[in-house]
């Protein structure tokens, strides 16, 4: 049976990983490579690797980046940050990236979840929706949430898969930083509403918000940074405790 | 050890490329057809549309080249489907080296865990015949992206299930193929490409 998916997420500024504290097992936490191949290592399903390089000189060194994540680890990898155009999603292909996320720059111009699917294939693009939510109504935000737009969570998740994206992220903003679980109602109302696979972010704060996303959220995978990387939740232990709980599991 | 990995107007080459450098083997990138002839292993990899590698294909003469190879050749993902007789992927004519068709999934509506299209993720396999495989590799997860599928044959190698059971690895002779990526399938993958590097 298809396995339901753990992401760690990685936040990248300058070419180093911005959150992350002391592991014992590798030299250089801030080394996004290093931190991937150890949770490759433990077990992670895929990884994604968020640019939040604002200068030109830093996504430079972002493209080196991905050659040398492409190189290293042996599990696909999403990367995103910064993509506004085919030629840069055609830089981070060549590099190696097996799927690109594009956020505000699909809000502000939509058409490029056309031209990106067309170009290089539904399976390499992902859209991420940052929504927050009020009186079950869900608005579409951009700016890591600080700035509301005119578009609707739903219909905007719809529109994405047909103008070919191939995976939707969504993110919370409610729920992202509570670690009092996902959008469970909201990700279930989606999986129903699209036949792409969804990955639910924010809100991860113990194994058993895992296993509601997977059952009442009916998310395909589950995304989390902190809590992986403050090694509040050891990979290994959540999948063991997934299994336990009869979710199909790698 | 001289591998050829074949150029052609694919995604993933590269891919491919890094993952048997992992395992300290260098490969060559190459559509020449005299050094895909003198390799000791052949890789054919791919992540595409069939007509359109096709029409590449029958362009560079590799059409012809591909089935007539004695050494051992292992397609991944698009290739496994190339490697068929006719994909229903824009109606193609594909190379036959293996008798079969392959078809698009057809979503089961309302069903739980198995109504999306493409197949995405980590699946496990089982039935496992063929050099590429050994038994620790028995019901072992592997990363699979794709919407089409060759069904259940003669040469199915591997079978996995999604929707309805599909083979996620042909064989025949010296031509091995999987529907997965096993230089996306971290350390069963790995083993996957040194087992076929080995025979």
């Amino acid at each position: 049976m298809l396995a339901k998916r753990i992401i760690p997420c990685l936040d990248i500024k300058d070419g180093q990983t911005v959150k992350g504290i002391n592991f014992i097992n590798i030299q250089n936490v801030g080394d996004p490579v290093e931190l991937g191949a150890l949770y490759a290592e433990q077990g992670a399903d895929e990884l994604v690797f968020l640019d939040i390089t604002a200068t030109h000189e830093g996504r430079k060194t972002f493209v080196e980046l991905v050659k040398r994540i492409a190189r290293e680890i042996n599990i696909p990898f999403t990367v995103g940050g910064g993509i506004s155009e085919l030629k840069d999603a055609d830089a981070l292909l060549s590099a190696g990236a097996d799927k690109i996320s594009i956020n505000s720059s699909a809000v502000r111009n939509p058409k490029l979840i056309d031209d990106l699917a067309l170009n290089f294939g539904s399976q390499f693009v992902v859209l991420a929706i940052d929504a927050r939510g009020e009186n079950d109504y869900w608005i579409v935000t951009v700016n890591g949430g600080r700035i509301p737009t005119e578009k609707e969570l739903f219909s905007w998740a719809k529109e994405g898969e047909s103008r070919g994206a191939g995976e939707i992220l969504f993110t919370s903003m409610n729920h992202d930083g509570t670690k009092a679980g996902f959008a469970n109602k909201e990700l279930a109302k989606m999986s129903d509403m699209l036949r792409i696979p969804i990955i639910a972010s924010g809100g991860a704060g113990n194994m058993d918000h895992f296993v509601d996303v997977f059952t009442e959220g009916k998310a395909d995978a589950g995304l989390a940074a902190s809590i992986f990387h403050y090694k509040e939740i050891a990979i290994p232990d959540l999948k063991a405790y997934l299994r336990a709980k009869n979710i199909p599991i790698r | 050890m001289n591998i050829v990995i074949i150029k052609y107007n694919a995604g993933n080459i590269e891919s491919v490329n890094n993952a048997l450098q992992r395992l300290g083997v260098n490969a060559e990138i190459t559509g020449d057809h005299k050094k895909i002839r003198a390799a000791d292993k052949v890789i054919f990899p791919g992540v595409g549309e069939a007509s359109t590698t096709m029409a590449f294909l029958k362009k560079e003469g590799l059409d012809r080249l591909i089935p007539e190879l004695k050494q051992p050749v292992l397609g991944i993902c698009l290739g496994l489907q190339l490697m068929c007789s006719h994909s229903e992927e824009n109606d193609t004519s594909c190379l036959g080296i293996f008798d079969e068709q392959v078809k698009r999934f057809v979503p089961e509506p309302g069903k739980e865990f198995i109504t999306k299209v493409p197949h995405m993720g980590w699946n496990s396999i089982c039935q496992l015949k063929s050099g590429i495989f050994d038994p620790s590799l028995d019901q072992q997860y592997v990363y699979f992206v794709h919407s089409y599928y060759a069904a259940v044959g003669e040469h199915t190698a591997a079978v996995c299930n999604y929707i309805n059971p599909f083979s996620a690895a042909l064989h025949r002779d010296n031509f091995y193929a999987t529907q997965f990526h096993p230089e996306k399938s971290g350390t069963v993958g790995a083993r996957i490409l040194e087992n076929f590097l080995r025979i």
